[in-house]
């Protein structure tokens, strides 16, 4: 077993893995940068080391720095959290080279699903299901006006380097893709260096459902069911739950197949999500497969019961899975809101100290923070303060604990999204579980 | 003179016009970045950008001045 893990990461999810090896008795290495020299993450763990200036790309980016902390502090294995060097391979590989235990897929892995265009091809091969679309980037408007003709508008015109919905637009005419298709490439090139564009079919109003796998080094694999994350800005997750309302008990069966078939495809080994758009007539097409544990992991924590920090750590150490598929549990609902330092009217960030910090407490209720009364939060990273989960015996229920929790979640110093979550959470639509990816402009700011 | 300043504090991932440039209203000059996120600042006046005070790397506070333009 894995006995002192140094943490590649920072805010509340350093602070979680940190929780998970307190209770399995494996000591604990933060890093960090200047700016998070008083962040919770550095005082909870047993030891820390400094790995550079403010920004990620001089810090939380720095594999060698990364890797020597761990040299020096003694470290056997490195956790890589989510977002930062979570889905780099080099660095997975650099961990390796330095005869470090990473806790995630083998490099080989985590590069399969790293390209997109690549991972589409690995997927048909493999039988999972895609979206209709330009294999490989489209070489000309001509060449774009005729694939799209073949698909049938409406298409997505995408940019293969894009991100953040950056050179990214819905077409519905050959007239409009031609128009699009310059001022997006140029877009694109400004942004990412490359004006690379690629086609896809338009699903409307989809429904974003990823489904949770696990597999051991020894060939055993299960999945843990689905986590719906359709309401997004800017295709930012907002609000996720544990299960869908929408997922029938045939589809979750078929995408869990799916999603083991993805995972077996590239020879998956540890936690990863599997990412699915979903049509209206419950078709389903493979989005991108995300080879990291996730932000919104908690719901699926507490519908299964399972801790998949316990299980990552586990499957690294090279134990197998203690449970099969008919094993894992499904106990009632849960629904997690991120709490983003946000300006709810402009929605531009709102860096700042919080000078007041309380948090909801009750039946069913977790908090996952990175922050505390008196914390920075700094313009330099994620916006995302912490995240609310409630759970409950029924939808209806964890709705309610979760209403509850969101109206005595006190902040004060900055402005954060949370007046915008109550008014989701509050909403019939949600009630109504017509959770799609339109839903913010269709049922909350009423723009579509 | 017109003063296009920032919209919130962060960095400014890059500067979209030159010295001497004619612009328009409404048109994105610069790009900032705060807590992960591109957020493009957009001129208010038309006219010649006279003074670019703002560089690629360079961090701002909400209010910073980061480039002039001469309206017209």
């Amino acid at each position: 077993m894995i006995r002192k893990l140094l943490i590649a990461n920072r805010g509340e999810i350093a602070r979680r893995v940190i929780r998970t090896c307190r209770r399995m008795g494996i000591a604990t290495v933060a890093v960090y940068s200047d700016a998070d020299v008083k962040a919770l993450h550095v005082q909870e763990a047993d030891e820390s080391v400094r790995i550079g200036p403010p920004p990620v790309a001089q810090s939380y980016l720095q594999i060698e720095a990364i890797v020597e902390a761990a040299r020096q502090t003694g470290a056997d294995a490195v956790h890589p959290g989510y977002g930062l060097l979570s889905e780099n391979a080099v660095f997975a590989k650099a961990c390796q080279e330095a005869g470090l235990v990473f806790v995630g897929p083998s490099p080989e892995a985590i590069a399969a699903m790293g390209s997109k265009v690549q991972a589409r091809e690995t997927m048909r091969a493999a039988g999972v299901p895609i979206v209709t679309g330009s294999d490989g980037p489209v070489p000309s408007v001509d060449a774009a006006v005729e694939l799209a003709q073949g698909i049938g508008y409406p298409v997505m015109l995408k940019a293969s380097a894009g991100g953040g919905g950056i050179g990214m637009q819905e077409v519905r005419s050959d007239e409009e893709l031609v128009r699009a298709f310059a001022s997006n490439q140029a877009r694109a090139k400004a942004y990412f260096g490359s004006g690379e564009m690629f086609l896809e079919k338009r699903i409307v109003s989809p429904r974003h459902v990823e489904i949770q796998v696990l597999f051991d080094g020894h060939g055993n694999g299960v999945f843990l069911w689905e986590r719906e994350c359709s309401i997004q800005r800017r295709h930012q997750k907002v609000v996720e739950e544990a299960l869908s309302p929408f997922v029938d008990e045939a589809l979750r069966t078929r995408m869990g197949e799916a999603a083991l078939a993805a995972g077996r495809a590239i020879g998956y080994v540890n936690a990863g999500t599997v990412e699915f758009l979903v049509d209206a007539d419950r078709s389903f097409y493979f989005l991108e497969m995300n080879t990291r544990l996730q932000v919104e992991h908690p719901v699926t924590e507490m519908v299964t019961g399972l801790d998949l920090v316990e299980w990552q750590l586990r499957i690294a150490s090279g134990e197998p899975l203690a449970f099969a598929q008919q094993d894992v549990r499904r106990d009632g609902h849960a629904i997690e809101v991120r709490v983003y330092a946000e300006d709810p009217e402009k929605m531009l960030p709102s860096p700042g100290t919080i000078s007041r910090l309380v948090l909801p407490e009750g039946e069913g209720i977790r908090n996952d923070v990175a922050v505390a009364s008196g914390s920075e939060v700094t313009p330099f990273y994620d916006p995302m303060i912490g995240k609310l989960i409630a759970h409950g015996s029924t939808r209806e229920e964890a709705t309610e604990r979760l209403l509850r929790a969101l109206a005595s979640y006190e902040v004060e110093g900055i402005k954060t999204n949370l007046p915008l979550l109550q008014r989701i959470i509050a909403s019939e639509a949600f009630a109504e579980g017509k959770t799609t990816t339109d839903f913010l402009d269709k049922y909350i700011f009423q723009k579509a | 003179m017109a003063k296009i300043m920032a919209t919130m504090a962060g960095t400014v991932l890059q500067v979209l016009v030159s010295e001497g440039e004619q612009i328009a209203a409404d048109q994105d000059v610069v790009i900032l970045e705060s807590m992960k996120m591109e957020v493009p600042v957009a001129s208010e006046a038309a006219g010649k950008v006279t003074v670019v005070h703002a560089n690629p790397g360079d961090f701002v506070n909400e209010g910073d001045t980061l480039l002039e333009v001469e309206e017209g």
